[in-house]
């Protein structure tokens, strides 16, 4: 194969690589790129990429420090939020427990005159009761010595009115 | 060298030293197993030695370019 | 082009890597514009394109492209410092060359037709060469003597230490050796088999659907290939680096 190649013009004899009359063409303008690709990059690119990256890790940095301050005003902000929260209900507390008293001791008093009012009816209630049934014994008492009266005399006998009253009586106590 | 007897040494040469290329390819093998081997025991230490693995390999593969370029001498420029 | 009526099945893999003149036929001296120029330049083009144009507004919430340049930025920035240590950042620029410019001849080298500049041993030679001197002169000129202090490994028992420090002393030379060959001979192959295959699909008719399954295997393998020895050539330069400039643990 090799030595059909060598037998052609302009088609590689041998080892391209080792043919050692390009060498110097080679090397030359190897290092023609190596110079002007190290003063691109030296100058201009990498510079350039690191103050980009320098820059940008500042900006973050920055970032970073102004969320943590804004963080940092939130919380404060939370806090007093808490607090006037905290204010308000002790406050409301406050003025629930005086307006419990208040109305506690309207209660009271109101409760008191009812008690007063109810006492003085109870014993209005309890005189009238008192004299109904006194009352309502004599009547008893008149009824059944009449009663009494009439049945003795129904039953033929003559009616001692002193006799019956007496019996009446002592029944009645019985 | 000239004639039909220096040809075939010629090619049998370049392909016998053709076979050092199997020796990288173990080499390389073994480096590359060796190291997953390594890394599934210990995770979190194999990123920092893949710079390792890549050299090891590297020195690994270099001796069986050796070889290929003496096939490629006998081949080519011999 | 890869058969060729009357000689059956031919395959020139190699063609592909053929440096030629951009204008005309004649002979290549050093300053000839080649296909290499080309290829070269629209690496620097591609450089200026990612790197340069995508961040000219200096978004600081970014485009797609600022991001993607910014990503290139991070990433090599955080290996020069995870690897060869905070010390070697003011080598960062020249580590960064080498990344983006190996990292995009590998994949300009990947468009059809088009002249992969690191399969060339000439180019990756240089590369390594460049890494190669500039870890051991910084070395010298940090540390003095003491950068040789790294072949004598203290930790040794002291009957060892002269054999250690033979075997490390060849393993600091073998380094830019391995370093360009790894890189431009990872490139050599997945391009030649590419074209191998592809060799194979111009000979078989109907069958030929096979060996496109597999030139499209590859493809995928070899844009896998071509970012992980981009990364694996600056890794390594961040490695060495360290040598020079790191604390001496070796």
């Amino acid at each position: 194969m090799a030595t059909e190649a060598t037998a052609e013009a302009g088609k590689a004899v041998g080892m391209p690589q080792l043919d050692f009359s390009t060498w110097p063409n080679q090397i030359f303008w190897l290092l023609v790129t190596l110079v002007v690709i190290y003063l691109v990059l030296s100058k201009v690119a990498l510079p350039r990429i690191g103050a980009v990256l320098a820059d940008r890790k500042s900006t973050i940095t920055n970032d970073l420090a102004a969320a943590e301050e804004l963080k940092q005003k939130a919380v404060e902000a939370e806090k007093a939020y808490n607090d006037a929260l905290a204010n308000a209900r002790t406050e409301a507390a406050k003025i629930i427990a005086a307006a419990k008293a208040e109305i506690q001791k309207d209660l009271d008093a109101a409760t008191a005159r009812a008690d007063a009012e109810i006492a003085a009816k109870t014993a209005e209630s309890e005189k009238s009761i008192a004299a109904i049934r006194d009352g309502a014994a004599a009547a008893v008492a008149e009824v059944a010595r009449d009663t009494a009266v009439e049945l003795v005399t129904a039953l033929g006998g003559s009616a001692d009115a002193n006799a019956v009253s007496a019996a009446v009586a002592a029944r009645l106590k019985g | 060298m000239e004639g039909e007897l220096a040809l075939m040494g010629k090619y049998i040469g370049a392909g016998l030293a053709a076979i050092g290329l199997g020796g990288a390819g173990i080499g390389v093998g073994n480096i590359a197993g060796n190291f997953l081997a390594g890394a599934l025991r210990n995770p979190s230490a194999a990123p920092s030695q893949t710079a390792n693995l890549f050299v090891g390999i590297a020195f690994a593969e270099a001796l069986g370019i050796f070889s290929f370029l003496i096939a490629l001498l006998l081949m080519f420029a011999v | 082009m890869a058969t060729e009526e009357g000689s059956g099945l031919a395959i020139h893999p190699m063609d592909q890597f053929v440096v030629k003149p951009l204008f005309g036929d004649g002979p290549i001296q050093w300053y000839t514009p080649t296909n290499v120029t080309l290829w070269m330049a629209i690496a620097v083009l591609a450089v200026v394109a990612l790197l340069v144009l995508s961040t000219r507004r200096r978004a600081i919430v970014p485009s797609r492209g600022q991001s993607v340049a910014e990503l290139f930025y991070g990433f090599i920035h955080k290996m020069v410092e995870d690897v060869a240590g905070h010390e070697a950042l003011k080598f960062f620029p020249y580590i960064m060359t080498l990344f983006m410019f190996v990292f995009l001849s590998n994949m300009l080298g990947l468009i059809p037709m088009s002249f992969t500049t690191t399969s060339h041993i000439a180019v990756t030679v240089v590369l390594a060469l460049l890494v190669f001197l500039t870890v051991t002169l910084v070395g010298l000129y940090r540390k003095g003597l003491g950068f040789l202090a790294m072949f004598w490994v203290t930790s040794a028992p002291l009957a060892l230490r002269p054999v250690l420090a033979v075997i490390e002393v060849v393993s600091y030379f073998v380094r830019p050796v391995s370093h360009s060959v790894r890189l431009g001979g990872n490139l050599l192959a997945g391009h030649a088999v590419i074209k191998v295959f592809a060799g194979f699909a111009g000979a078989m008719g109907v069958a030929s659907v096979v060996p496109i399954a597999a030139i499209m295997a590859m493809y995928g393998l070899e844009l896998l290939v071509a970012a992980v020895q981009a990364y694996v050539f600056t890794i390594l330069t961040c490695v060495y680096l360290r040598d020079a400039v790191g604390d001496a643990h070796h």
